[in-house]
């Protein structure tokens, strides 16, 4: 069996597992957002819920609209707010304690290797990187497992990714994950599994493979996975007690497909309008001038990130025809770039750092674009209209890239900027 | 089930975003989720559309988000089923889940057009449109269930001691 058909098989009790069977599983953590929960919350009311089958394992994280932008998301956030009261045990968390729900769950402890998470937000694929499975899933879902601690899942075909070679100064997890969805297409892995793995892999970052498990969504995948290794145990140390499952796929595991990228030689990548699947090297597009450049969101919003943002942007400054926001995830991450220096790189260089919020990435709030706008963003999702005006575009790319391209003005590729 | 609507067609790859776009996501009233079905890539729809009219698509209907605010944009603008090649995953968990009539066939998704009529009878497995008769495969056994109950929670009260 494959990695995922490993994590599902032992969860449903049964010896194995093909792809295409439905199971029936009782997983062990649910969450939903501001955006996400309200709908569950009515759900399980209208179907007569009166008590939540297993509290403990139910979070609701406000982080989308957040701190509130207006009168109706201030009234989501109350909703969630007053569900978590009303159930002893589900977890919600104040402005000040939230973070960006993908941030926050892995920092602090909540995933462990072997886990199986659903959750009503798309990019819940991104736990992959500590050896979970985990997979977005609608509002009703949720309430399903309110009511009864159950979901429903189709196992899915495993398509192993492999990456091989030599990685450049400038490379990072977001951009191999944008070669690969650049590779296979925005629907190259519909209802499939990602499983990640090669030399390259087992050298980056637990940080790095979350920013890759984060976008198997944007290949159409239902999960993205890692085997969890020593790092990982060295990410969940002081995190959690738990010792979690490290499980890792059967020599004889049957793959739909494998797909090789050789790293040797590429350079930082971004993903033109209106598809992630739009991908080009950063140098072959340094014309494009841009408006707006936004570093941070649950794909590339951790310290990593913010660190590889202040190293370029340190004694340097952002173009004045542009914005560069700069997003740190969580309260934890946004007290440790603090305290290392970086928001003093951040502020020299007339960058902006917003409190930690989804906001501009799905064009909520704390950044909006105009029409006619460009935006060099960190996130996820360049489709047509995401970040604000359906006239406006946005490229996306790694930290090292957004950073250089907001000194530059226009799209660039870091190794120009700092040789 | 058997729906006949005008047909509204789609290309490959619509996503959650264009479906209804996050700035409607602070609601879940439907008559908002309803008028701005579909405003960024092809404003006025969510009101334009008739009754019973039905989405016909390519490749990856339903990409992005998970928001379940996107079938149910749909289902508020009055469109009774969407067609398409293939569909992203959660967006077709949520259709199933909330009761909106989804049909995956490269078949009708080639042959019809903008305006056509469109029939779709999901008990015969047959669709017409154009004067030509097609046949449209059965959702697996798992799914018809959980249709036949009207969506995911009457299925899980149902088959579900608590």
């Amino acid at each position: 069996m494959t990695l995922t058909e490993k994590i599902l098989a032992k969860k449903a009790g049964v010896k194995s597992l093909t792809p295409q069977e439905f199971i029936e599983i009782e997983p062990d953590l649910a969450l939903s957002n501001d955006i996400t929960a309200p709908i569950t919350i009515d759900e399980f009311e209208k179907a007569g819920g009166k008590n939540v089958r297993c509290p403990e394992r139910v979070f609701m994280i406000p982080d989308h609209f957040t701190p509130n932008k207006d009168i109706l998301s201030a009234e989501h956030y109350r909703k969630l707010k007053d569900f978590a009261a009303k159930h002893a045990g589900v977890r919600f968390f104040e402005q000040g304690e939230v973070g960006v729900e993908h941030a926050l769950l892995p920092e602090m402890g909540a995933i462990r290797p072997g886990m199986v998470v659903i959750g009503a937000d798309s990019h819940t694929c991104t736990y992959g990187a500590l050896g979970a499975f985990s997979t977005g899933v609608g509002s009703t879902d949720v309430a399903g497992f309110l009511l009864t601690g159950k979901a429903w899942l189709k196992v899915p075909p495993t398509v192993k990714a492999v990456f091989t070679g030599v990685m450049g100064e400038w490379m990072s997890g977001k951009d191999l994950i944008l070669l690969l969805i650049g590779k296979i297409g925005v629907s190259g892995a519909q209802y499939r599994a990602i499983e990640f793995s090669g030399p390259v892999i087992d050298a980056l970052s637990v940080e790095g493979r979350m920013t890759m498990a984060n976008m198997a969504i944007e290949a159409g995948g239902k999960n993205g996975v890692f085997v969890p290794d020593t790092k990982v145990a060295e990410y969940l140390k002081g995190r959690t007690k738990e010792k979690g499952d490290y499980l890792a796929p059967d020599a004889d595991a049957v793959y739909e497909r494998t797909v090789t990228i050789d790293v040797t030689g590429l350079t930082p990548v971004v993903a033109c309008p209106h598809l992630p699947e739009n991908v080009k090297p950063a140098r072959d597009i340094m014309n494009v001038r841009i408006d707006q450049v936004v570093i941070g969101s649950c794909t590339n919003g951790r310290i990593e990130d913010m660190r590889v943002a202040a190293k370029i942007l340190k004694g340097r400054k952002v173009d004045p025809n542009l914005r560069c926001l700069v997003l740190p995830a969580t309260p934890k991450i946004y007290r440790q770039a603090l305290d290392e220096g970086l928001f003093q790189v951040f502020l020299d260089a007339h960058a902006v750092i917003s409190p930690p919020t989804c906001g501009p990435c799905l064009g909520g709030h704390m950044g909006i674009l105009a029409h006619g706008e460009r935006c060099v963003s960190t996130t996820n999702r360049n489709f047509v209209g995401r970040m604000g005006h359906r006239e406006s575009e946005i490229y996306l790319a790694s930290p090292a890239v957004a950073a250089a391209s907001a000194v530059a003005g226009r799209i660039t590729d870091p190794s120009e900027l700092m040789k | 089930m058997k729906y006949t609507g005008t047909v509204y067609t789609f290309g490959d790859n619509v996503n959650t975003d264009e479906i209804i776009p996050a700035r409607y996501l602070n609601t879940t009233d439907p008559t908002v989720l309803g008028r701005y079905c579909m405003e960024d890539i092809r404003p006025g729809f969510g009101t334009r559309a008739e009754k019973g009219s039905i989405i016909v698509a390519g490749d990856n209907f339903g990409c992005g988000s998970s928001r379940e605010h996107a079938p149910l944009s749909l289902k508020y603008a009055g469109i009774a089923c969407v067609v398409a090649v293939s569909f992203a995953r959660i967006f077709f968990r949520n259709a199933i889940n909330i009761g909106l009539p989804i049909i995956e066939s490269r078949d009708i998704s080639s042959k019809a057009k903008e305006g056509d009529t469109l029939t779709v009878d999901l008990d015969t497995g047959r669709a017409v449109v154009g004067g030509e008769e097609i046949a449209i495969a059965p959702f697996p056994p798992f799914m018809q269930k959980i249709v036949e109950e009207g969506g995911w929670l009457p299925y899980l009260l149902k088959t579900t001691a608590h």
